[in-house]
């Protein structure tokens, strides 16, 4: 690979040991990625701080050692439990020191305890065209696709490496040529489909995926007023069913806002559409469960849940009372988590019994008290990953048939 | 049959050789505690590949996959080294991760995807430093 003068300061030591450890692997990935050149990136989202095991704690230890130190601003995913309430961990209980452990190495290594796998709702986020170095697949999504932003597909050890040296290969999602879309999909418009506004995207998420892998799709037929957190949804079930890293809208992301900026005057293949028949078929996949079957729990924040939507949970909430034992779980971010307890919308969502779960996901790290009874979310991604993880009966339905479910302790038609 | 190929990851190890029939992510498809594949939806669930050379056309599904192979290293629980025909950087920082960790070598080797078919199902493997692969059949004849 060609190296700029940065480059090879920081191979040769110049700016310490860890950082030329982490420039020599950079290297062996850049060759492995076929790239010609690195670039600087402007932040990092570090996935590598979820443990695995004792080798996550071997590799965060063996840089702090080293004296690293981030040289770009860099955020921490989800953790494996959430340490600062052990109390809601149903899980492991020996997963709280370690994962406690990690969490501090890393932010000796100078990352900030974020502890979220939605960074993109803190109030600093990638501007347009930024390059970043960013993990967590619904994170690539959303950084790529709704603020065009450009990031490859880092996961565990690279994104480290990357916050060490502030740079990357110049390949993938970084590049303009890699960015256009590759396949056209016409997707049946909300108002033509008989199904609630949150289950379309999370299901236009899941065909899409499933469909497209490995592509870059352009979608025609959302509608103008898709909102970030509908977009969350759909990128967030699209890298689960089929690691989509970037998606544009046609008329509503920033790299699609017309066709011609969209396709550059490249001919964009004719995908299959996704028709009415499609969606109903993720949702019956999705959603295994009968009306009538005992709920245990509604959990959402899959990804972590956005002040607006905590607004719109508890203007659905107001007045109104869970079953019984019905148990009501919201991730988010420690920061979200802080601010939503002190906004008035706290008062209907306390009323209801709402736990707000933070630094981890609700999939990973089992929360239900109760043993029986089957989970309900509006969440395609935690639909589609929650059974294999937690071995639960799980659920997808709109966030209003969740609500009334838990009011009945069954689920409601 | 004697290969030669591109080491992305040098080494030299000697080994049974395990083919596999589709692609595997190691996050979610390898038990770093046993070794065996675990993915439900793989032809050979349940083949341990610890200790083997894994032939792989190629590497596929998440980044994660990195830290699985360093964990299964550290159990001894790891393939030997791999042979695929197109470079995988998910892979690649993983066999470094974990030789820096645990000074334990996982070459992995490209080959050019036209002797994929000639590559026995099972048999043996030897990869040599600097990418040459010698491959036998079971019962030892040159393959």
């Amino acid at each position: 690979m060609l190296l700029e003068a940065i480059d090879r300061d920081l191979l040769e030591g110049a700016h310490g040991a860890a950082a030329a450890r982490a420039m020599a692997m950079l290297v062996r990935y850049g060759e492995a990625r076929k790239a010609e050149r690195f670039i600087p990136i402007q932040s990092a989202h570090i996935d590598s701080c979820l443990y695995h095991g004792p080798s996550s704690v071997d590799f965060a230890r063996r840089y702090a050692q080293l004296g690293g130190r981030v040289r770009v601003p860099t955020t921490l995913n989800v953790g494996a439990v959430d340490t600062l309430h052990p109390g809601v961990n149903c899980g492991r209980a020996s997963l709280v020191p370690v994962q406690k452990e990690l969490t501090e190495l890393y932010v000796q290594l100078g990352c900030v305890p974020t502890l979220t796998c939605a960074p993109y709702q803190r109030r600093a986020r990638p501007g347009f065209g930024d390059h970043v170095a960013w993990a967590e697949s619904n994170a690539i999504a959303f950084v790529n696709s709704v603020l065009g932003a450009r990031t490859d597909r880092y996961g565990d050890f690279t994104d480290l490496f990357a916050a060490l040296t502030g740079r990357v290969p110049l390949a993938g999602l970084h590049l303009d040529a890699q960015r256009r879309p590759t396949v056209g999909v016409e997707v049946i418009a909300p108002d033509d489909v008989d199904l609630p506004r949150d289950v379309y995207f999370a299901c236009v998420g899941y065909v899409l995926g499933a469909r497209v892998a490995g592509k870059v799709p352009l979608l025609c037929g959302l509608p103008d007023d898709s909102s970030e957190d509908e977009l969350k949804a759909l990128g967030a079930a699209a890298a689960s069913s089929g690691s989509i890293a970037l998606f544009h809208v046609l008329g509503v992301t920033p790299e699609a806002r017309t066709l011609a900026a969209a396709t550059q005057g490249h001919e964009v293949a004719h995908g299959t559409p996704i028709s009415a028949a499609d969606l109903h078929a993720a949702l019956s996949k999705l959603c295994p469960l009968e009306e009538g079957e005992a709920v245990a729990a509604m959990c959402l924040g899959t990804p972590h849940f956005s002040m607006e939507e905590f607004r719109g949970l508890g203007r659905a909430l107001r007045g109104r009372k869970p079953a019984p034992g019905v148990e009501v779980y919201v991730s988010t971010s420690r920061e979200i988590a802080s601010a939503v307890q002190s906004d008035p919308v706290w008062m209907d969502l306390e009323a209801f019994g709402v736990r707000i779960v933070v630094d981890v996901c609700t999939y990973l790290a089992p929360v239900v008290r109760s043993p029986e009874g089957a989970i309900v979310t509006n969440s395609g991604k935690y639909a589609h990953y929650g059974p294999g993880n937690i071995g639960r009966r799980i659920g997808l339905m709109s966030l209003e048939r969740c609500i009334r479910s838990v009011e009945q302790g069954r689920v409601a038609p | 049959m004697r290969l030669q190929g591109q080491p992305l990851v040098d080494g030299e190890v000697a080994a049974r050789l395990m083919k596999l029939e589709m692609p595997l992510s190691l996050w979610g498809g390898l038990d770093a505690q046993t070794g065996a594949i675990m993915d439900a939806t793989h032809p050979q669930r349940g083949a341990c590949l610890a200790g083997a050379v894994v032939a792989m056309f190629a590497a596929r599904g998440s980044s994660s996959s990195s830290s699985t192979l360093v964990e299964a290293v550290r159990l001894g629980k790891a393939p030997a080294g791999f042979i695929l025909t197109q470079p995988d950087p998910i892979l690649t920082i993983g066999s470094l991760v974990a030789a820096d960790l645990y000074g334990i070598e996982v070459p992995i080797m490209i080959i050019h995807p036209g002797r994929w078919m000639e590559l026995p199902g099972n048999g043996s493997a030897r990869i040599h430093r600097g990418g040459l692969i010698t491959v036998w059949r079971d019962g030892g004849a040159l393959a």
